[in-house]
């Protein structure tokens, strides 16, 4: 069997999983924005029914958001499925098929998951399925990086630059730090608490808000919520506090990852601009996250915030892979020109091999 | 005359029930006297016994519920709550949103002019171990404009809770208990279908029910392990009924505006509690 690294219509069949993957993050955010996690309330099957001959009459509210769901999450099982089986055939890196297989298996686990979440009723496992979703778009989106054009090139004549090693600590740091942050946005919407802090910038009209007994219960009497049952809770109230913190820590930290990768790398390297477009998405992350407040947490901007969140976190992944692949790149440079005199290894650009 | 069948349950019924039949156990003793075993006269005075008991106890019982007297009051909430909101999701529903003429407001604080405050679970405190749920009648909530009807209620462990659709819609019945021994369940539910009951074996407070398929769709049904309770209606007022003489912590609990507790003595009168809920500033 004739296996390459170059498979373009590999490559783009990859790229459509990870997208399908992203949007199906986003239905799942449409399932809990509208507290619909639980509108079908029996799986494999719905409401009794084969899942794919569910009667398009029983679409209704709720169950629309969740069947929906569930459709969706079969599609993408369906695209990783295949991509599997493709990598498996067609590519000759042994790693990356591997990697293939792991996909599998963590969509079908991610799929009994959610099945779990509605057979057993638990909130926990919710919370782990959420969680699990945004490492599996981290998976999918870095086969699509591997099997790229760009990906080839980028390792077959050694790129010319080595991202440092603050630099490539920075990338992964905050990365980590966006995952902790999307388990604790995760952690928050699962409560079905709906907003337990309803301002912003100041919370409850204070930099730090009171969160002893009596005014937790001057809160919850004041405040009337139309979906969101659950009355809130001081720890709640300091999740959203570190949901806050956390974002001002990884908005900074961005900041500080374009800044510094401009500095040192220059504008028109790769990682320059990617760490651009990371900095972009967490501006947007952070009006989206005022504006859900802002809006009561409107179903629409909740769950823009959820796809735009897992986008980031995609974003800060492919650019930590980036970085530390560049370093082995570099470095094989490096090796191949160490019995030149005038060149050494260095953190600045190398010239182009030839 | 065939004597009559059965043992002493069967002669009990007789003479409880129906003076014609009396004359036929009469008729057997004629007729048996002198060839009757011992067991039969052992049974006879078994009978005797057991009327003798039976009698006794029902005498007891109807003594106590003489003692027995209610519990009266009115709820009233002190401090001004914030306005309800209009359900807009509710009004939005292609399939919920024609069953209303105007857009159904929460039903978080139902006040009335005088500050009289509905939906407010009043009980006594710290009874446990006397539910008579398992014999009472169920409570019935039903699903009628995509909303729970009652929105507060109160049962006894053991109790059955009837939930009925009266909505051409299809919804789904989440309980969402927390006491340990309450079981959650999810069940769909679809137009015309057949009720679903429940019962919960542990006191609780505010049990949750809800339906996912229209985020909106709450009740709450407190659950206690005695008879002692109710809940307020539109004009504030409760009658806890049945009460043994005896001195009580009266419980007045609202989801919202919070829990007030007051020392009461019930005497053969009965007695009287208002109470107070007050808004924290």
């Amino acid at each position: 069997m004739f296996r390459s690294a170059n498979n373009p219509w590999l490559h783009r069949f990859a790229v459509l999983t990870a997208l399908a993957a992203l949007g199906l993050i986003g239905v799942g955010g449409l399932v809990t924005s509208h507290e619909a996690g639980m509108a079908v309330t029996d799986w494999p099957t719905s409401n009794g029914y084969n899942m794919f001959l569910f009667p398009v009459s029983q679409w209704v509210g709720g169950v629309f958001y969740e069947h929906t769901h569930r459709l969706v999450a079969s599609g993408v099982g369906l695209l990783t499925t295949i991509l599997a089986v493709w990598l498996w055939l067609k590519d000759c890196r042994v790693w990356l098929r591997r990697l293939g297989v792991i996909a599998f298996f963590g969509v079908v686990f991610q799929g009994v998951l959610g099945g779990l979440r509605v057979v057993l009723l638990k909130d926990q496992i919710g919370i782990f399925h959420a969680t699990l979703a945004q490492m599996f778009l981290v998976l999918v989106s870095v086969l699509a990086l591997l099997t790229s054009p760009w990906w080839q090139r980028f390792v077959a004549s050694a790129r010319e630059f080595a991202v440092p090693l603050g630099l490539r600590r920075l990338f992964l740091f905050t990365t980590l730090l966006i995952l902790a942050q999307l388990v604790v946005g995760a952690t928050m919407r699962h409560q079905h608490a709906g907003l337990s802090i309803p301002d912003f910038p100041l919370a409850y009209g204070r930099i730090w808000p009171d969160t002893s007994p009596t005014a937790v219960a001057r809160y919850n009497q004041n405040r009337l919520e139309v979906t969101a049952a659950n009355p809130i809770t001081a720890f709640q109230i300091e999740l959203q506090m570190a949901h806050r913190l956390l974002a001002l820590t990884v908005l900074g930290l961005v900041a500080a990852s374009a800044w510094g990768t401009r500095r040192r790398l220059g504008g028109r390297n790769p990682a320059t601009k990617l760490a651009a477009a990371w900095l972009a998405l967490i501006g947007i992350q952070v009006v989206l996250g005022a504006w859900t407040i802002w809006s009561n947490k409107a179903a629409d901007i909740a769950t823009a915030h959820v796809v735009v969140g897992a986008a980031s976190l995609v974003t800060g992944a492919l650019l930590s892979l980036i970085a530390f692949r560049s370093v082995a790149e570099f470095r094989s440079v490096a090796a191949a020109v160490v019995d030149e005199p005038t060149r050494a290894i260095s953190p600045h650009p190398l010239p182009r091999a030839a | 005359m065939a004597p009559p069948s059965g043992g002493g349950v069967g002669f009990l019924i007789q003479v409880k029930g129906n003076p014609g039949a009396e004359g036929g156990r009469f008729a057997c003793f004629a007729e048996e006297c002198y060839s009757c075993p011992v067991s039969q006269l052992i049974e006879r005075l078994n009978m005797k016994l057991t009327l003798g008991v039976s009698g006794v106890l029902a005498a007891l019982a109807t003594w106590n519920l003489a003692l027995a007297a209610d519990i009266t009051g009115t709820v009233t909430l002190k401090g001004t709550p914030p306005p309800e909101v209009e359900i807009t999701p509710l009004k939005n529903d292609p399939t919920c949103g024609p069953l209303h003429k105007d857009v159904p407001k929460t039903r978080f604080y139902v006040v009335g002019p005088k500050g009289e405050l509905a939906d407010v679970v009043v009980s006594l405190k710290g009874i446990t171990g006397k539910s008579t749920g398992a014999s009472v009648a169920p409570l019935v909530i039903d699903q009628k404009g995509c909303e729970y009807l009652p929105y507060v209620a109160a049962v006894q462990t053991g109790q059955k809770i009837d939930v009925k659709n009266s909505d051409p819609v299809m919804h789904n019945v989440h309980d969402t208990p927390t006491a340990s021994g309450n079981k959650e369940r999810n069940q769909a539910m679809l137009p015309g279908g057949p009720d679903l009951t429940f019962t919960f074996d542990a006191p609780e407070e505010f049990l949750r029910f809800k339906c996912d398929v229209h985020p909106w769709m709450f009740a709450y049904v407190s659950v206690f392990d005695s008879p002692y309770f109710a809940v307020t209606g539109a004009d504030g007022s409760f009658k806890i009924a049945n009460v043994p003489p005896g001195k009580y912590t009266l419980e007045a609990r609202h989801r919202k505006a919070g829990t007030v507790t007051k020392e009461i003595e019930v005497t053969d009168n009965g007695a009287q509690a208002d109470l107070v809920l007050e808004l924290k500033q």
